[in-house]
């Protein structure tokens, strides 16, 4: 078992907003959470990256038999976990390959790998940056400064490829973007996916589900899993609407 | 009254071939004798105590300019007649002392090659550098002026531009004195209907202060008058700015940023006048800080009067710590805390220093910044 989430209980500032999620994911297997506003869902996605607002109340999460929640960000991201951000954030005066190369060799290091100089690096990332069709003038550019929504998604994407993750966390990577662009990122988590990751999709919405398969979906409502089933749960919510699986939830 | 400068000044005199000049040397020296050192009660000096720098003896030495001033021109007496040695007790000693040099970038001259000047202060001695700058109409060149003392020095420096119709001029002043030197400097650009892009490094000296003035005086004229202030341990550092909109379609720009660690402390000082004519006019000034330590201090002053309404102008300050956001968005990519919190100050600093277009400057700067924030990126 790669990620065992065990009756978590978690919020911010002191209001629970999980309230007793259980999640199990494998090696090799794709996940969508879904669920209405307010459900959960971005709690989730942080607290498993272990954003310092969010607390959790009680409950377990163990990452390839480890406890999660004792991790540092850092560690987690170093230990495989990746999240790709619903709102990547801008940083200012530093380019998008020292950012990467850095992230890149702050894992290697910790594998205990050989670490790449600045020009092994771009030969590396140009072949990365292809997955997400994404043109390498972007790499001299600040990290996400001045990028349209579409492309900091395609970024967070980038990032995925080149750090390799191994739970990766794609935290509405759907929203805010048009159809290519859609498309465009849905084909390199695709490409990305294999027998040896893992990948949680979280997401209101089913169209991205029309471009990456699920394994797995998860109906998150009210902080809780109410409704598990294969990929046609996904279509039968879209058919029914939320308020199909709001009921379940009382 | 008497001053320890009184020696010095009779041999400066002495040597000085030009009537006019000395003239106006001796009217410094008078103004100098008159308002001594600036000190704490003067509004503009509230911040920034120079009694250090008064206490200590200096012997006047030599800055090594070779260029001379003989063959100035007219103009170049008008500038020094026009320079505002009155405005405090350092800028009269500059121009009585001045060790002064004239540039002259000939009419449609275009240099290729950036002029540089540097200067650099030996221990226990005092230099009074005095540069001329006239960029003659439909010329281009860029000035580089760097400060490099080693030891405990005191540098008072002037320098004077005048940047005439489609003449561009880009400015580079980087401050690199030892944290034990002390250094003010004073520039005082005029800009016709040409273009003025100036960008002021300060991470030297235990006391630095840097006053620029830039006075639009004919319409259509750009400037852009940028910096950043680095500090460490004890180091205090002041800048003044005033940006006068003196005649009406000017456009100035202005970003100063400051990252400031230990007990350093920082000062900015910004005025934008608009003048009643000034309509058109197109002026922004931000100045942002970052402090690293609790014990690091900033004030900032952006101050916009404006006295015409058909203007767009913009003004804001900043102080404040890394964002929460952007560390833990640096963590979530696997990099230990130390190296986001340098990353994200580089990045910081950064932005000022990536508009360097001198790609030796700009590599010796990025190591700089990288070597304060011990780190290797």
């Amino acid at each position: 078992m790669l990620l065992e989430v065990k009756d978590l209980h978690a919020g911010i500032e002191g209001k629970e907003i999980l309230k007793g999620l259980n999640l199990q994911v494998r090696k090799g297997e794709v996940h969508a959470i879904m669920g209405p506003n307010g459900s959960g869902k971005s709690t989730l996605s942080k607290v498993l990256a272990g954003h310092p607002n969010y607390e959790v109340m009680s409950g377990e999460v163990l990452y390839d038999g480890k406890d999660l929640l004792e991790m540092e960000p850092d560690q987690r991201a170093r230990d495989g976990v990746f999240m790709a951000f619903q709102y990547p954030v801008e940083v200012p005066g530093v380019s998008n390959s020292q950012f990467l190369r850095l992230a890149y060799n702050e894992k290697m290091k910790h594998l205990g790998e050989e670490e790449l100089d600045p020009l092994e690096f771009n030969d590396y990332l140009k072949e990365k940056a292809k997955i997400v069709e994404m043109d390498p003038q972007f790499f001299k550019r600040s990290v996400n400064e001045g990028f349209s929504g579409g492309e900091k998604k395609r970024n967070e994407i980038l990032q995925m490829a080149v750090i390799e993750p191994k739970l990766a966390i794609l935290d509405e990577t759907d929203s805010g973007l048009d159809i290519d662009a859609l498309r465009i990122v849905a084909e390199g988590v695709n490409k990305l996916r294999s027998e040896e990751n893992a990948i949680i999709l979280v997401t209101h919405y089913q169209r991205l589900l029309n471009y990456i398969q699920p394994d797995f979906v998860h109906v998150l409502a009210g902080g809780k899993i109410v409704k598990e089933g294969g990929k046609e749960l996904a279509l039968e919510l879209e058919e029914k609407g939320y308020d199909w699986v709001k009921g379940a939830t009382n | 009254m008497e001053t320890q400068f009184d020696e010095s000044f009779k041999a400066r005199l002495a040597a000085e071939g030009d009537a006019a000049i000395k003239a106006l040397r001796e009217r410094a020296f008078a103004a100098f004798t008159d308002k001594g050192f600036p000190s704490l009660k003067d509004e503009d000096w509230k911040y920034t105590n120079v009694s250090p720098i008064a206490k200590e003896t200096w012997k006047t030495a030599t800055a090594g300019i070779e260029l001379e001033h003989e063959d100035a021109g007219i103009r170049a007496h008008e500038l020094l007649e026009r320079f505002k040695y009155d405005r405090n007790g350092l800028t009269a000693l500059n121009l009585a002392m001045a060790e002064i040099a004239v540039i002259k970038i000939a009419k449609d001259t275009v240099v290729d090659e950036p002029i540089e000047l540097n200067f650099a202060a030996a221990e226990g001695t005092a230099i009074f550098p005095h540069v001329v700058v006239i960029a003659e109409s439909g010329s281009k060149a860029t000035i580089v002026e760097s400060y490099s003392s080693e030891a405990r020095s005191f540098t008072n420096a002037a320098v004077q531009m005048l940047v005439e119709d489609n003449a561009s001029l880009k400015h580079y002043r980087v401050q690199k004195d030892s944290p034990e030197a002390f250094n003010y400097g004073v520039t005082e650009v005029t800009l016709g209907k040409g273009s003025f892009d100036s960008t002021n490094i300060n991470l030297g000296g235990a006391i630095s202060r840097h006053d620029i003035e830039l006075k639009f005086t004919a319409e259509g004229g750009e400037a852009w008058v940028d910096g950043l202030y680095m500090l460490d341990g004890e180091q205090h550092s002041d800048t003044h700015s005033t940006i006068d909109h003196a005649v009406p379609n000017c456009i100035s720009h202005q970003t100063y940023k400051g990252v400031l660690n230990g007990r350093s402390r920082g000062v900015f000082n910004g005025k934008v006048f608009v003048r009643e004519n000034a309509s058109g006019t197109d002026a922004q000034q931000q100045n942002k800080n970052l402090l690293l330590s609790n014990d690091a201090r900033v004030d900032t002053k952006p101050q916009l009067e404006i006295f015409n309404d058909d203007v767009k102008c913009s003004h804001g300050a900043t102080v404040g710590q890394l964002e929460d956001e952007e560390m833990f968005y640096l963590l979530t990519r696997g990099l230990p805390e130390t190296l986001a919190r340098n990353l994200l100050t580089y990045g910081f600093a950064e932005e000022v220093i990536n508009k360097i277009e001198i790609e030796a400057i700009k590599s010796d700067l990025d190591a700089t910044v990288l070597n304060r924030l011990h780190a290797e990126i």
